[in-house]
């Protein structure tokens, strides 16, 4: 998994129908210093997360789908936490 | 997922018997601003879209899904058209609407 900082919303009426319902953020993975690391990508949000956060994504499909309760569902990433806090001992 | 431009079309007339009938788009990954980033690939359409549309697609066997139980040899697959994104201040500006 990786952790990532809620940056936008997706607006899509015409999608698969496993999406229907499914909330789209745009998330821009970070390093553990909080720097933007990659590109930003899709996820789907089943907790519901909002713009600002902090979130633990995860970037593979089974999990992904499992994550969203949906079996088959055409998803490669899905916020499965909402971050308070990240420690690390340097 | 990721956001992308649908940029092209692929004909493939002689191809594996499980791509029969699908639709072959060149897509261009952009980043959150609207910019080109990363390499052009080709995709499966799952979502009824077209050149110039701004599109999401999935990464990997789940581009395939849509066509289950039939395996369709893709790793890479449009399943939604984007009528507009967000990206909330201050991280960048916000996405161009559906054209």
């Amino acid at each position: 998994m990786q952790i990532a900082r809620v940056v936008g919303t997706v607006v899509a009426t015409q999608k698969h129908e496993k999406f229907a319902g499914a909330k789209l953020l745009l998330v821009q993975p970070l390093t553990l210093e909080d720097a933007p690391r990659g590109s930003t990508l899709l996820a789907v949000d089943a907790l519901g997360a909002g713009v600002h956060e902090k979130v633990l994504v995860v970037m593979e499909g089974r999990a992904a789908g499992e994550a969203l309760g949906r079996k088959l569902a055409p998803v490669d990433a899905a916020v499965v936490g909402i971050i308070d806090t990240v420690d690390v001992i340097a | 997922m990721q956001l992308a431009r649908v940029i092209g079309d692929v004909v493939a007339t002689r191809k594996d018997e499980n791509l029969t009938g699908l639709k072959l788009l060149v897509l261009q990954p952009i980043a959150a601003d609207g910019t080109p980033t990363g390499r052009t690939l080709v995709a499966v359409d799952a979502a009824g879209a077209g050149v110039g549309e701004t599109v999401f697609f999935v990464r990997g066997k789940e581009a395939s899904f849509p066509w289950y139980p039939t395996e369709v040899p893709a790793d890479a697959g449009i399943v939604g058209i984007v009528d507009r994104w967000d990206v909330e201040p201050p991280y960048a500006g916000s996405g161009p609407s559906r054209s």
